[in-house]
Order: structure tokens, then sequence, then C-alpha cells
């Protein structure tokens, strides 16, 4: 794979994994835009510029890990990683049918790359600490990233893991928020509100930053802060639009969970050329 | 009559057993570590914590997260062992057992101290009745419950090398002490402690000390009584429990609900392998209460004399 630190290029490749989303969940006639267009930007900066990884030898013990929380956002996980050359971009579109390695919500045992079975809501930023701590013990220099959804951190699960992180200064450790402000039944601020959010982050005692989502260099710049960062683990609470490039998706809570009609895949695409 | 050739003598807990090769294990590899809720002084883990502070990993009193940060080691290549009461980790961690470790078939070991209801005063919050059945509802989970001190650390080295998630159950109670150190122990493979005729009484944890003393109980009665220890509940040995099943009358007891522990599984043995008469003792669909531990089991019947009567209950129908 080509990694990249230039914005521009790594543009043109979350423009790429758009188009691959939104054609695999058309394909599937079921699935998660909304979540995956928002995390588009932060998945591309990582596994394209920041993550140390590399798909010809995805065992590496050194290698960066990363967790999907929001595993229903698995689209632009599966992209991504086909991007990089771990798995085939041709299959894409075999998404969610029998047989296929990519599976409704990341499964390791259909591809052995990813690091984590994700799914159930709350369970990511425990498993990417406890990866944080194997790396600490064994002296490497592994870091962990997890992404969560806004609506994935009112489990309680979240806030124990937080506590954990601070309390073991895992600065080894971070964590993303995809902060677009919807979830399945609507707003977030109308199911369940999770402001103050950054005030709550800081209350637990990590080094939060806020951040524009969609921003490459902005997110580099945080992931960089996030390394300088020691002695406590680093959240980035990123804001994102949910649907982001959909002009009809966008911030529309009905694409949480629903897959474009072929009509509207064909709109969907001019719109991402 | 065969002899009973198993001398009971006081022993210690399981649980103590539990923290004590734990201990041993991690000055054998340092890839062991150990994840604890705010109970390492009651499950022995804090003589892991004293040895191998940088190892050891307090999670507080979170057991969801416990067993997901276990995983999280497991995954990352870590002999990673969680433990808390049996009742808080099977239960508060129960979603993280099966998403965590189960689905994605990761190593991790989970211990459950203070099981069933011999834990006495602290009573049915505290008690876990149902672990036996939540752990062997995961799908490629290894679920053991040694009987004694001895089989707790043989138990423990094979769960520690074996490649997939495990469930070991141990107890806050002394046990009586079984087995000397000559004996060896298989996953799988159940322990025929006493050869008998008439009936044979199966068990796990401290029932199986339970059923040796009720050999003698029914051997005063001319009655001839075999003992298995069925020490692996998961993967269950079929073949020993249709040998026993060669007698024509089994009990099966264990110190959890009747409704869904070890009884359930041999019956679903006997019935694609060799039909036989069983009876059950166990915790009948109820909550049990504060005691000590001896008026607990007293009242809650898991002891030689309610196995003894299940037996003859059994020979009694087998003789129609």
């Amino acid at each position: 794979m080509n990694k990249t630190s230039n914005p521009q290029d790594l543009a043109q490749i979350a423009k790429r994994v758009r188009r691959e989303i939104v054609s695999m969940i058309t394909a599937a006639k079921s699935g998660h835009p909304g979540g995956s267009l928002s995390a588009t930007e932060i998945l591309v900066t990582l596994y394209f510029d920041v993550m140390k990884h590399d798909p010809a030898n995805p065992k590496w013990a050194d290698r960066d890990r990363f967790v999907l929380g929001k595993g229903h956002a698995c689209p632009v996980l599966y992209s991504v990683m086909a991007e990089c050359g771990y798995t085939p971009l041709d299959k894409l579109n075999t998404f969610r049918q029998l047989g296929s390695i990519y599976q409704g919500h990341p499964d390791v045992r259909f591809i052995p790359a990813l690091e984590a079975s994700t799914g159930s809501l709350g369970e990511g930023l425990s498993l990417g600490l406890g990866m944080a701590c194997a790396a600490r013990l064994n002296g490497s220099p592994s870091r962990s990233y997890v992404v969560l959804g806004d609506g994935e951190i009112q489990e309680g699960q979240i806030w124990e893991a937080a506590m954990f992180g601070a309390f073991h200064k895992l600065d080894n450790a971070v964590c993303i928020v995809d902060y677009n402000k919807i979830q399945l039944d609507g707003f977030t601020k109308d199911i369940m509100d999770v402001e103050p959010l950054a005030d709550k982050w800081r209350a637990f005692g990590w080094h939060t930053i806020e951040v524009d989502g969609h921003s490459i260099p902005a997110l580099q710049a945080a992931f960089a802060e996030a390394s300088a960062t020691k002695g406590k683990p680093t959240v980035l609470v990123a804001h994102t639009i949910k649907g982001k490039g959909v002009s009809f998706m966008e911030n529309n809570p009905k694409f949480h969970g629903t897959a474009p009609t072929a009509a509207e895949c064909e709109q969907a695409l001019k719109e991402l050329a | 009559m065969v002899a009973n050739k198993f001398e009971l003598k006081p022993g210690g807990a399981t649980r103590e057993a539990f923290g004590k090769t734990l201990v041993e294990l991690g000055r054998e590899s340092k890839d062991v570590v150990v994840c604890d809720a705010d109970l390492s002084k009651s499950t022995y883990t804090h003589l892991f914590a004293k040895e191998f502070p940088e190892r050891f990993f307090s999670c507080g009193i979170a057991e969801s997260n416990m067993v997901a940060i276990g995983a999280g080691l497991a995954s990352a290549g870590k002999t990673a062992f969680v433990s808390s009461f049996s009742a808080f980790v099977l239960n508060k961690g129960f979603e993280q057992l099966r998403v965590t470790a189960a689905y994605p078939n990761v190593p991790l070991k989970v211990v459950g101290t203070h099981s069933g209801i011999s834990i006495g005063e602290d009573g049915p919050s505290q008690m876990s009745i149902e672990d036996i059945s939540l752990a062997c509802s995961l799908p490629g989970f290894s679920v053991f419950s040694p009987a004694d001190e001895v089989s707790m650390a043989a138990i423990m080295r094979l769960a520690t090398a074996h490649p997939g998630p495990v469930f070991i159950r141990a107890g806050r109670a002394k046990t009586l002490s079984i087995y000397g150190p000559e004996q060896t122990f298989e996953i799988g493979k159940a322990i025929e402690l006493v050869t008998g005729t008439d009936v044979v009484l199966i068990a796990h944890g401290l029932m199986v000390a339970e059923s040796l003393k009720a050999v003698d109980l029914l051997a005063a009665e001319g009655i001839s009584a075999g003992v298995v220890d069925m020490h692996t509940i998961k993967p269950i040995d079929r073949d020993a429990i249709t040998r026993a099943a060669q007698v024509g009358a089994i009990v099966v007891s264990e110190e959890h609900l009747v409704d869904c522990g070890l009884g359930v599984r041999v019956a679903q043995v006997l019935s694609e392998t060799k039909p036989c008469i069983v009876e059950y003792v166990g915790v009948e669909n109820t909550y049990a209460e504060s005691g000590t531990p001896d008026a607990v089991l007293d009242k809650y019947g898991l002891r030689a004399a309610n196995i003894a009567a299940a037996a003859k209950r059994a020979i009694a129908r087998k003789r129609g």
C-alpha cells in the first residue's frame, strides 16, 4: 500500500471510500450508510497516514491496533482495509451475503486481520485499552485506536473503560468519538443527550481534543498531539455530519440504517464523482 | 463390595489453590496477566498482585469492563485471567464473555470464586447457582468445576495451556481433600473414583466429597455405589456417563440449579446413548438464604444423606 500524508491525496482516497460504501450497502440492500460516511476521513487518515501497520504482515507484533467500536459502520472499515490491500476490493459488493468475508458486523473469523469482532456496542474501548496494556508490558511502541459512535457512549461500559484508561495512564491509547449527533431512533439530543461531551471526557481524566472530523489536516494535527501526550490517554471528540458527502443522507436519521435504492445510489455516486 | 479407597482429609479452599497456582504460573511465564474487580483478597489474586504488580490490572468494581480488558490482553497474546465472585463475573460480564471471548474464540481464562451456596452468610445476591449453565451456553468455552485443591491446581495448568476460552469454578469454603499429588487429570476425562454395582453418583465441585461420604452411608445398608468426578462439565465425558448407565441408576449432584446444570447435560447424553434412571440433587428452582455454610447446605439438601436418599429412590425405580 502507498501511505501518504498529503491531505489532497487522502481526500481522494476518502472520496473513493465513500463511493464504495454507498455501492456495497446498495448491493446488500441493508446496512448503515450514515455512520460509515461520517467516519470516513477518520479511518482514511488513520489507515493511510497515522497508523503503523503492514497489510503484507497483518500479525506484525508491533503494529498499531484499530478497533471499530461502532461495528455497524463496518462498510467504511471494509472499504479502507480493501484499499490498503488486506482484503479483495472486487468483493466489497458481496457485503452481508452468505459466505462473504464482509459480514454484517466485523468478524475476525472471516477477516483475521481485524483486531476484534464488534457489533455489540460499548465493548470496543475496553478491548483497545486491553491491547494497550499488553503493548506497554511488551515494551512495544504499538498504539491502540478505537472509534466509537456518539450513541454508543450511552453504554455504561464506555465509562468504566474511560476510568480504567486514565487510572492506568494509557497514553498509548486514542479514542475517537464520531460525534455525528444522530443515532438509530433520531437525534442524540432527543434520545439520550451526551452533552457536555468534552467536559465528560476531561472529568474522566482524558486529554480531550475537539476536532472537525472531516478536516484531514485537523485530524492529522490532533493525532500528532495525541502521540505527544504523555501520562494520560487522548480522546478526539470529532464533530462530524451523519451521511457526509451525499446531500440527501446528510443529517438524515433515516440513513442511519437504511440502504439507498438503486436510483438513490446513482444520485449519490454522481455527487461523489 | 468395593472399599472406598479415597480417604477424605481436611483441605483448603479451591479459591486459595487458584491464587497460589496463579503465582506459580506467573513465575513460569511473563505473559501471564491478571485482572481483578476489587475482590483480590477474597479471590486470592492478591498473591499474584504482590509478586507481579505490573502484570496485575485493577479494574475497580466494573466486571463488564474487566472481562473485555482481559479479552483485549488475550487478543494481544497475553495469557489473561479475569477473576471475581462467580456471580459477578458471569452475570455482569456475560455479554462481554459472549462477544469479546466466545464469539471471536479469544483464549480468555475466567475464574469465578465463591460459587454455589456454600458462600453462606453473604446470601443469594452473592451466591452463584447458574454459572455452569451460563458458561456452558458459550460456544467454544471449556468449563471446569474442580473438587479440591489438587484438582484445582491441575486444572489451572490444563486450562492455561488450552488454546480456547475457559471458565473455572471455585468455592469459598474449605474442601475435603480427595486427591494425592500423583493424580493425573485430563480435559474432558471424568475420574471414576469408586466402582459400584447398584448406582453411580456423578458430581462436581464440593458434591464429589459428599458423594464419597454417601458411598459409606449406602454401604452400611448393603448398597454398592460408584462415584464419578465430572471435573470437566464441557466438553462432557460421554463415555464415562454411558459406562455409569450400565448399572441402571444414576444420581447427579451439584451445588447449582438442577434445572440447568450438570444433571441436564448428563440426561442429554443418556438420552442419546443409554437411557437410564436418574435422580438429581441440587438447588431446586429457588434462591437460598444467609446462614453458616453448613446450615445452608443442610437446609437446601446438598449433603451426603440427600445423595444417599436419592440413590435409594433411583434403585427403587430401577427395580420397578
